[in-house]
């Protein structure tokens, strides 16, 4: 009998390390709030299913993360967000993209799981099944921050495709290129061994209209199966290619390397320095959270006491 | 100097009681396909080029569902996906939601080629297709009568069709004579008929695609395993993979991609990999895939009652085949 475990992120990128306090201190506080979260929910014996669509939707509310309120935006200055759950023990999953008045996208990825034949729904498509669900939704103005209209002009400015994460101060962005925090996402297990994954994001900063990314795609930004749930952050391309999520549990399964081998190959193999990120818990509650960018919001806790919240590498 | 391969299949899941004619216009099309690829390889064109050519063909042709003679959506209109993957440097493009290009798999390719992404769907994807100067037809281009009476059927059966066109009056006979059942319906009114694509060049580098239309009755905006990379479509420098049959388990079992990561990571040769996969990821699941190696061998494997496919190797072999 092992113990339960949890671990989410707010997003791996470029996080420069001189990060001011009023950006940095909302967002650590928001992860203790969401471990918090979690954490409660695990003693009391919720479904890892439960515990991380709960912490998920924490997440999208906070403006302050690439998902849900205060997600990136699109070329056209519109909101985009995309979602996906797995469940490890009968890998159901679920995926939206496209949603651009859902206030909650990873629960319409649940609906589209439970309450359908089919695991993806897209765009007009997914907006018309939630609206039939009866699920949150609102002016699609309620998702756009000053901060991601100052990013999306930055991004214009310097014709890029941006992840979010730059400073959106008058100052040049000389923290390397392409800053990526894009994603937020929960992974967790109890002590019976259910383990479920789920990850929410706005995508990249001045994408294309209609771009999908990692997050939604099963396998690419989401896995669950009986040995570990991964949920991945960073740039989507490269996390799709490499199957970042599901090369863990292929990690575990085909070679037998532990969780934190596993998970640290992965993110190491996906692409070059600076593109990906994950949190991923295992079966046996052990928790990684590898990252080969600059940082990564995270926060994990398990069972028997031990607790992190992080941006950079501990010294 | 490698030794090319190719194969392609247009579904995985037949009715044993399939009308003969079919069977044989099937089959033709798969021959036409097979040889238009293998011209091709003879005259060096790279795999991710002949991906492209022969799926343009499928699409093209009414028969199988993808492009023209797609499965229709429960509003009676048609919404494609296609992916397609180069395994060199395993460059990617797909699309979904697709409802006036003529060809998915060509924007999908570029979008591989000429975008910063790697998935486009909906408007924005068919905007992009515009930019890109792509042939746009209308919607209506797509709808075949045979599908509009297949959707008649499926709404009456309330249920959703794989694709299929068992004419009604066999349909009844069928189902008592075939109990086999796929998505929890009865074969004679299951058959994806997604189309798909894999080839090795002589250079020794896989490509893979894959190209569909979806499920019969489908949901607006429902999106299945045939545009998501690891799902329906995956190719890495040792092999290139294409799946067809229930999208849900495709998916789930992130079939094409474990064929790959199996060789990787157990070391076995494709035949084995591929084995493995059917066997042991797909669960309660049915479906197919065909596959190529680095090394020029071509496998088809499938765990339900049939697949439609082609393959041949540049020693001379060919075959074309439904059952197993």
């Amino acid at each position: 009998m092992v113990g339960w475990a949890i671990a989410l992120h707010g997003g791996a990128g470029d996080i420069p390390i001189d990060l001011p306090d009023e950006r940095r201190i909302p967002r650590e506080t928001a992860l203790r709030h969401c471990l918090d979260l979690g954490v409660s929910a695990l003693k009391s014996g919720k479904h890892p299913l439960d515990v991380t669509e709960l912490v998920v939707r924490e997440l999208e509310n906070h403006p302050d993360f690439n998902a849900g309120k205060g997600s990136v935006l699109t070329a056209q200055g519109t909101v985009e967000m995309e979602a996906s759950i797995m469940d490890g023990k009968t890998k159901r999953c679920g995926a939206v993209s496209g949603l651009t008045t859902v206030v909650n996208p990873i629960s319409v990825a649940r609906l589209v799981m439970e309450k359908t034949p089919h695991i993806y729904l897209g765009f007009d498509g997914a907006e018309a099944f939630a609206r039939a669900h009866g699920v949150e939704t609102v002016e699609s103005s309620h998702f756009i921050t000053p901060e991601n209209i100052a990013r999306l002009k930055q991004a214009k400015e310097f014709n890029r495709v941006q992840l979010d994460y730059t400073a959106p101060t008058p100052k040049l962005p000389e923290v390397s290129g392409d800053s990526q925090i894009g994603t937020v996402g929960c992974v967790a297990v109890d002590s019976a061994g259910n383990l479920a994954s789920a990850t929410s994001t706005g995508g990249y900063v001045n994408k294309m209209v209609g771009r999908i990314g990692d997050t939604p795609v099963i396998g690419a930004g989401t896995y669950a199966n009986h040995l570990c749930a991964v949920s991945a952050t960073g740039k989507g391309e490269y996390i799709i290619r490499a199957t970042v999520a599901r090369e863990v549990a292929a990690l575990m399964e085909y070679k037998g390397l532990s969780l934190t081998e596993a998970a640290a190959y992965a993110v190491e193999q996906s692409g070059p320095r600076g593109c990906c990120g994950l949190v991923a818990v295992s079966a046996n509650g052990e928790v990684a959270m590898p990252y080969n960018t600059t940082g990564m919001f995270r926060a994990c806790a398990t069972e028997d006491g031990y607790t992190e919240i992080a941006i950079w590498p501990k010294n | 100097m490698g030794r090319w391969a190719i194969a392609v299949h247009g579904g995985a899941g037949i009715d044993p009681n399939l009308p003969v004619e079919r069977q044989e216009q099937a089959k033709q099309l798969l021959t036409r396909c097979l040889n238009l690829g293998i011209a091709a390889l003879r005259s060096n064109v790279s795999a991710i080029d002949v991906v492209e050519l022969v799926i343009r063909e499928l699409e093209t042709d009414p028969l199988f569902n993808s492009g023209r003679g797609s499965a229709l959506t429960e509003q009676g209109t048609v919404e494609m996906e296609a992916s397609i993957m180069d395994g060199t440097k395993r460059r990617c493009g797909a699309v979904s939601g697709i409802t006036t290009v003529k060809n998915p798999i060509s924007l999908a390719r570029l979008v591989m080629d000429k975008s910063p992404h790697s998935y486009l769907a909906f408007s924005g994807a068919e905007e992009f297709a515009r930019k890109q100067g792509v042939e746009i037809v209308d919607n209506d281009y797509f709808v075949t009568d045979d599908n509009v009476g297949m959707l008649k059927l499926a709404k009456e059966a309330n249920s959703i069709l794989f694709d299929y066109r068992i004419p009604l009056g066999c349909a009844g006979a069928a189902v008592t004579d075939s109990p086999i059942v796929m998505n929890g319906l009865p074969i004679s009114i299951y058959a994806p008929e997604t189309v798909g694509c894999v080839v090795v060049d002589r250079e020794g580098r896989c490509a893979a695609g894959t190209s569909t239309g979806g499920l019969m009755n489908k949901m607006m905006g429902r999106i299945g395993d045939s545009p998501l990379i690891g799902a329906g479509t995956y190719a890495s420098e040792l092999c290139g993979v294409s799946c067809t049959g229930e999208g849900e388990a495709i998916i789930r079992s992130t079939l094409a991609r474990d064929v790959s990561a199996v060789m990787e990571y157990k070391g076995v040769g494709l035949q084995e990999a591929v084995d493995y996969v059917i066997k042991h990821r797909l669960d309660e699941g049915f479906a197919g895939l065909i596959a190529v190696s680095n090394k020029g061998e071509v496998v088809c494997g499938f765990n339900c009652n049939g697949m439609f496919r082609g393959c041949a190797t540049e020693d001379g072999f060919m075959e074309v085949a439904m059952w197993e």
